[in-house]
């Protein structure tokens, strides 16, 4: 095969449309008749339900109907549990999911208790403001202890306990690993993600039609094919009476794929009670509660080693905070608990996690979905590790990485796919070297000597990590040429700015011998593909790539099936290219892959039997498990050591995601990954007060990375192929978010000397404002 | 609540436009969702993304903080009006090249005031660049492409 395509910095197929604002966006979308939505929101984070009280907002001019969970009949139940617990032995799980509205209890302030439908947003957002509620306040848990404490108030009465979940996990056996070590450390490490805040936020748009009893909803979920299957279950329909279609989504990072939102069954009840389409946009003050969080642990961490370094063991025992409800199951802190093992060998392991109910949020993944935690932990303890044993950081890290003739790696636990976790491949001393090199580690004591000597503070940081990535299921796609040539290809996964529409192009368009401008790719409308799970994991390219590709291979033989019959020539003198399929060595003698098409679906005449018409194929893929991928993060800053503040100096990241299929927007997915872990290390923070007050809900009090923050990454790769997939190819949607708290820690304890004043940064979000408090404290 | 409706005449990417509208009417739902212009975006409607950045009389404005009669008699542009027919204006184009965008929500935002940046700053270093960019937020990109591709932008309009 020619590649072209593959592995080339192709120019994005969706570009045009986006710049030229020609995109269809969620908002974008209007119907006639179409009705908008607003919701009514709890204020308060944990209560009784004495009233909602809505007909003073039917009695407005405009509003068409308000509902609470009274109105709702036998529609209103708790929700469906989207990913199920993995099978570990003596796990306990506590499943309490959602209802579209509060009916008795608030569980945290945001919990929807009534929508009310208008002729437009105006109006219904004036008609909340008619809606009576009578709340009667419990105390609200917002800390993780306090929470498991005796006598606390419950979040679910019925369970006499806020325990969410209960999982221990581990290997060999940690007691020998610390009767071994001759040193152990303990620490206690806390560790929270923020919100994903895509500048998009979420909405949906539905129209019920009753003559066709067809349901139709714009949505900006990242998995169209679940909501399309939940919706017809829980509305009694067949599948293909419901169309969802993801349209344009600005950006998702997670928690766009949670299901149900509250929303997402309320428009689609509404729009059947009134048979006219319903429009909901959620702004940007509710998107800080309506939309799930991923938020924080709590480890009591320990490591036992000897005296050279090497790790012996990892004890750790962890708090996970859930949230009100815990539909997105344990996908989060599991991820934590086997991302902690890095890329290091860690012989004996133990790991407990408790899940705690909280009257916060519902916490989902996003990017990194619970790895940021475990690699905290892990990396900050080998920084200490370092410093105890009078080791150098990055000399601590060497000598505990996996070999590269030990793969792949079995750690012996369990991972979110419910697939042993094993690493199908890698080789991280390269990969270290690499960002050594070209951070300059070698000679930045001197460096970091003449700055101190001219008053600046100087710091650096290196951090390893590795990402379980492309987990099944499975992914589908259906690629066909068609008459005019062009190739279209169609899957069920979403996208949210990764690219697909040119990277599943490039695979095709190497195949069938295309230009890549003349593949047109859909993916998240339920019509057009059906089957399917979603854009979740970095797996999109993984997993719903080799599909195309599977797909792709097929259609190239159907093409030379039927030119050879055509030519009257053997399969093995053809040659496709340039959109058409020639003879090798022959001028003159070439067919267009249009002619192809439509001799392939011929208007008369008998076909042989068991013949498909077209040049079209369906395939599959499912990998056996997820494939590893892996990466070195380094980093010098220069902190202010009055103010705090502080500035990025330099970036580098190296990173292993197996075979490139387009090196221009993996660039893009690893830094735009980086810019969002840099927002989680020193920006980004949700404020509770002890009510379960969010007080910085605004994009002016929670701060987004600007231009300013963010700095010029120096980008480099090593190519360790994955033998999971045929392409070789491993996720990287997530890497870049990763390992930025651990380095954000290491690099301003070394620029302001922290070490020597017994400071040390055991958590994340930092900030100016924190670490002045930590220094005060300290004294 | 006074819904009285006001007469207002817009010009918007050259084209007169006569509506009437409720005072309170955000001027970025005008553009969006009377005029149907929805190429401009909006990401948090308290003046602080920067995606429903516009051109208010050829300067840079933020539609979700004005009302749409304060648009009345004034000249507004909007990212539908940057490319000649199918030809990309020279910012747009370096966006493409450059991968200066992934999901595109924040891209009209971006376009409308770092074309209006250029315009003014033929020659911008990096650092330049990420001051006037500051103000639009993009959480997908990280930055870097975008002021790779403002950068490629200036010096090909330098030509
Ligand atoms: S929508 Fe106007 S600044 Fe965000
Ligand atoms: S490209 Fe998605 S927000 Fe900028």
């Amino acid at each position: 095969m020619e590649t072209r395509y593959f592995g080339a910095s192709v120019k994005r197929n969706e570009d045009q449309r986006l710049l030229t604002g020609q995109a269809l966006f969620i908002d974008d979308i209007e119907l006639p008749g179409m009705l908008h939505a607003a919701v009514l929101r709890s204020a308060v984070a944990h209560g009784r339900i004495v009233t909602v009280d809505v007909s003073a907002a039917l009695k407005r001019e405009g509003v068409v109907a308000a509902y609470t969970a009274q109105d709702l009949g036998d529609f209103w139940q708790p929700g469906p549990l989207l990913v199920p617990p993995p099978p570990i032995e003596g796990s306990v799980f506590n499943l309490r999911t959602h209802a579209c509205l509060a009916k008795d209890k608030v569980r945290y302030a945001g919990e929807p208790l009534a929508i009310v439908i208008a002729a437009d947003r105006y109006i219904a957002e004036d008609a909340l403001a008619d809606i009576v509620v009578d709340i009667e306040i419990l105390p609200a848990l917002v800390d993780l202890e306090a929470a498991l404490a005796k006598g606390a108030a419950l979040v679910h009465e019925d369970l006499g306990s806020n325990i969410a979940a209960h999982i221990h996990q581990g290997k060999g056996d940690y007691a020998r690993a610390a009767s071994r070590a001759d040193h152990i450390i303990k620490r206690r490490f806390l560790y929270e993600h923020g919100i994903s805040s895509p500048i998009e936020t979420r909405g949906i748009v539905v129209q019920w039609d009753a003559r066709g009893g067809q349901l139709t909803m714009w949505d900006t979920t990242q998995a169209p094919v679940f909501v399309r299957n939940g919706l017809a279950a829980v509305f009694g329909l067949s599948e293909r009476q419901v169309r969802v279609i993801a349209p344009f989504v600005g950006g998702g990072f997670g928690p766009k794929i949670m299901m149900f939102y509250p929303e997402e069954l309320l428009l689609p009840w509404a729009a059947m009670q009134l048979n006219r389409p319903i429009k909901w946009i959620e702004d940007r003050l509710e998107h800080f509660v309506a939309t799930t969080h991923e938020r924080g642990q709590v480890h009591d961490s320990k490591i036992a080693l000897t005296k050279d370094g090497k790790i012996l063991g990892v004890k750790d025992v962890f708090l996970h905070d859930s949230g009100a409800y815990d539909p997105y199951g344990l996908t989060v802190p599991i991820n934590s608990q086997c991302t902690l093992l890095g890329p290091y060998v860690i012989p004996d392991y133990d790991s407990t996690f408790t899940c705690v109910f909280t009257n916060l949020p519902i916490v989902t993944p996003y990017r990194g979905a619970g790895r940021q935690h475990g690699v905290f932990v892990i990396e900050r303890l080998l920084d200490i590790a370092a410093h105890e044993l009078g080791i150098d950081p990055a000399e601590i890290r060497r000598r505990n990485l996996i070999p590269p003739d030990a793969f792949p790696y079995d750690n012996e636990i369990i991972y979110q796919d419910f697939a042993p976790l094993s690493y199908d491949s890698g080789d991280y001393e390269p990969v270290l070297d690499k960002a050594l090199s070209a951070i300059g580690y070698a000679g930045f004591k001197d460096e970091q000597a003449a700055a101190r000597a001219k008053g600046k503070h100087l710091g650096i940081a290196v951090a390893a990590y590795v990402e379980g990535t492309g987990i099944g299921p499975y992914e589908g796609a259906r690629v066909q040429v068609q008459a005019n040539g062009r190739v279209s290809v169609a899957t069920g996964i979403g996208t949210q700015g990764q690219g697909h529409y040119t990277v599943f192009a490039q695979i095709v368009a190497d195949q069938v011998g295309c230009d890549v401008r003349d593949v047109d790719v859909v993916t998240g409308d339920t019509d057009r593909f059906h089957w399917g799970a979603g854009t979740f994991a970095s797996r999109g390219a993984v997993v719903a790539g080799n599909a195309v590709n599977e797909a792709s291979k097929v259609v190239r033989q159907k093409i030379l099936t039927l030119a050879a019959e055509h030519f009257e020539c053997a399969e093995g003198d053809l040659e496709l290219g340039q959109g058409q399929v020639s003879i090798v060595g022959v001028r003159g003698q070439a067919i267009r892959l249009s002619e192809l098409a439509q001799k392939a679906n011929p208007m008369r005449g008998a076909v042989k039997p068991g013949a498909e018409p077209g040049l079209e194929s369906t395939q599959y893929f499912g990998p056996p498990s997820g494939a590893t991928a892996s990466g070195v993060h380094a980093m010098i800053v220069e902190v202010d050591p009055e103010t705090f503040t502080l500035a990025i100096r330099k970036y580098v990241i190296v990173h292993d995601c197996g075979t490139v299929i387009n090196p221009l927007i993996l660039a893009g997915q690893i830094i735009g990954g980086a810019a969002q872990g840099i927002g989680n290390a020193f920006y980004e923070k949700l404020m509770y007060d002890d009510a379960g007050q969010l007080l910085n809900a605004s994009l002016a009090d929670y701060l987004l990375p600007t231009s300013l923050d963010v700095p010029r990454f120096v980008l480099d790769h090593t190519v360790t192929p994955s033998p999971l997939n045929p392409l070789g190819i491993k996720g990287a949607g997530e890497a870049g978010a990763i390992p930025a708290g651990p380095l954000f820690a290491q690099a301003i304890e070394d620029a302001l000397g922290f070490k020597a004043k017994g400071i040390e940064l055991l958590e994340i979000p930092l900030s100016p404002a924190r670490l002045w408090e930590l220094t005060q404290q300290a004294g | 609540m006074t819904t009285e409706r006001h007469a207002i005449s817009v010009t918007v990417n050259g084209v007169r436009h006569d509506k009437t509208v409720e005072a309170r009417m955000l001027l970025s739902d005008f553009i969006r969702h009377e005029l149907l212009l929805s190429g401009t975006h909006v990401g948090c409607e308290h003046g602080v993304c920067g995606a429903c950045t516009i051109w208010f009389d050829g300067f840079p404005a933020r539609s979700c903080l004005m009302f749409a009669v304060q648009a009345d008699g004034h000249d507004i542009a909007t990212v539908e009006g940057l490319a000649d027919n199918d030809k990309l204006s020279p910012l747009q184009q370096a966006m493409h090249e450059a991968h200066g965008l992934q999901c595109g929500y924040c891209t009209p935002g971006i376009l409308m005031t770092m074309s209006h940046f250029l315009a003014s700053n033929p020659a911008p270093d990096e650092q330049a660049v990420r001051e006037a960019l500051s103000g639009n937020l993009c959480r997908c990109t990280g930055y870097q492409h975008i002021v790779d591709a403002v950068l490629l932008a200036a010096e090909r309009m330098r030509g």
